[in-house]
């Protein structure tokens, strides 16, 4: 019956995950504990619904896609908070390229180390080369180099997730505090879903991730045209 | 008016932004260059901040909403990885690690030298 009524609802999809999102965000503001990700929280309760009443992922998607299409203008939207912090832009300017510069290249060097030692073939190796940039950019470049797109767009998502969750107890431990290089980190490592963490930290943050997102997409387009020659 | 004049150059800059990806031969889509002509209008005084700003801050506040839909999405990806998952997500994990690591030490050190050096010029 549910099946029924969703299937063929534009608005259900769209409403399963603002609804997530919101509910998320509320139980982050309640509890307040770093375990109540609201990124984790969010996708868990969307894919948790979608599991308990068995509806098909295709379904949720019929109208969640008319939220995603808002994907583009919220990241050009980016530019404003970034804006707002030339300030310290201009200030660090040095250290945020010297950032953005060893993040790109740290990123094709250890997709290089860890795919000779785990033995991928030059398939595999070029599907992980873009992992560490937003989505598009990255889907772009796995399947220009004839990698296989659909895992790399797993892998980049991942990513993501992975440096929303860890990025602020790691590094906490490696002793990295300063705005600029938490913001710096978060975009060269996780792209556009890290970024959404360093505007839960702080506008700096937030705008330094936002500039590494572009900065760092544009120079790997670059780099992995000349690291698709090492496997 | 002000909220539809803001969506208006938003989205305007969002079309700008395929219209390059259209002509520009690179894996580059066309956010990544609406963002660099948003923030070049901005800088250049072309756009004042005024005209984008209470449309453009709510997008930002639902940009994770906006990739909620493909993270979701992982629940139908176990056929194409189930034969290599776990290398992949080991290589994933530490790449991932290791990027955040150098950057953020890279920038603070940078920092630092050049803040100890603005001070000895004084």
């Amino acid at each position: 019956m549910l099946n029924d009524i969703v299937t063929g609802s534009v608005f259900f999809g769209a409403f399963l995950t603002v609804g997530s999102y919101s509910l998320a965000l509320a139980l982050k503001k309640r509890f307040g504990h770093p375990i109540f990700n609201p990124m984790l929280i969010a996708v868990l309760l969307t894919v948790g619904f979608l599991l308990l009443f068995r509806i098909p992922y295709q379904t949720y998607y019929e109208g969640a896609r008319y939220i995603s299409y808002l994907v583009t203008p919220a990241t050009v939207s980016l530019a404003i908070p970034l804006y707002e912090q030339l300030e310290a832009l201009k200030k660090n300017y040095k250290a945020i390229l010297a950032g953005i510069v060893t993040g790109v290249m740290s990123s094709l060097l250890s997709v290089l180390a860890l795919a000779l030692i785990f033995g991928l073939d030059h398939k595999e190796y070029v599907t992980f080369l873009p992992k560490s940039v937003t989505s598009a950019i990255g889907m772009g470049i796995s399947a220009e180099l004839g990698g296989y797109s659909a895992i790399t767009v797993v892998v980049i998502i991942l990513t993501g997730i992975i440096g929303n969750l860890f990025a602020q107890p790691v590094l906490r431990f490696f002793k990295i505090t300063d705005p600029v290089a938490v913001g710096v980190a978060l975009g060269s490592s996780s792209h556009a879903v890290g970024t959404a963490k360093a505007m839960e930290i702080g506008p700096v943050e937030g705008a330094m991730s936002s500039l590494s997102i572009t900065v760092s997409g544009l120079l790997t387009v670059a780099g992995a045209m000349i690291f698709r020659n090492f496997i | 008016m002000k909220y539809l004049k803001q969506f208006l150059i938003i989205i305007a800059v969002s079309f700008l932004g395929e219209v390059l990806h259209y002509f520009i031969p690179l894996p580059v889509p066309a956010s990544i260059y609406g963002m660099i002509l948003l923030f070049a209008g901005l800088a250049s005084g072309l756009i004042p901040l005024a005209a984008v700003r209470e449309t453009g801050m709510f997008l930002v506040e639902i940009m994770l909403v906006t990739i909620l839909p493909l993270m979701a999405g992982l629940i139908d990806t176990w056929e194409i990885v189930k034969d290599s998952w776990l290398k992949y997500l080991a290589i994933t994990f530490i790449t991932t690690f290791i990027v955040m690591v150098a950057v953020g030490k890279v920038v603070q050190l940078t920092m630092k030298k050049s803040a100890g050096k603005e001070e000895g010029d004084a």
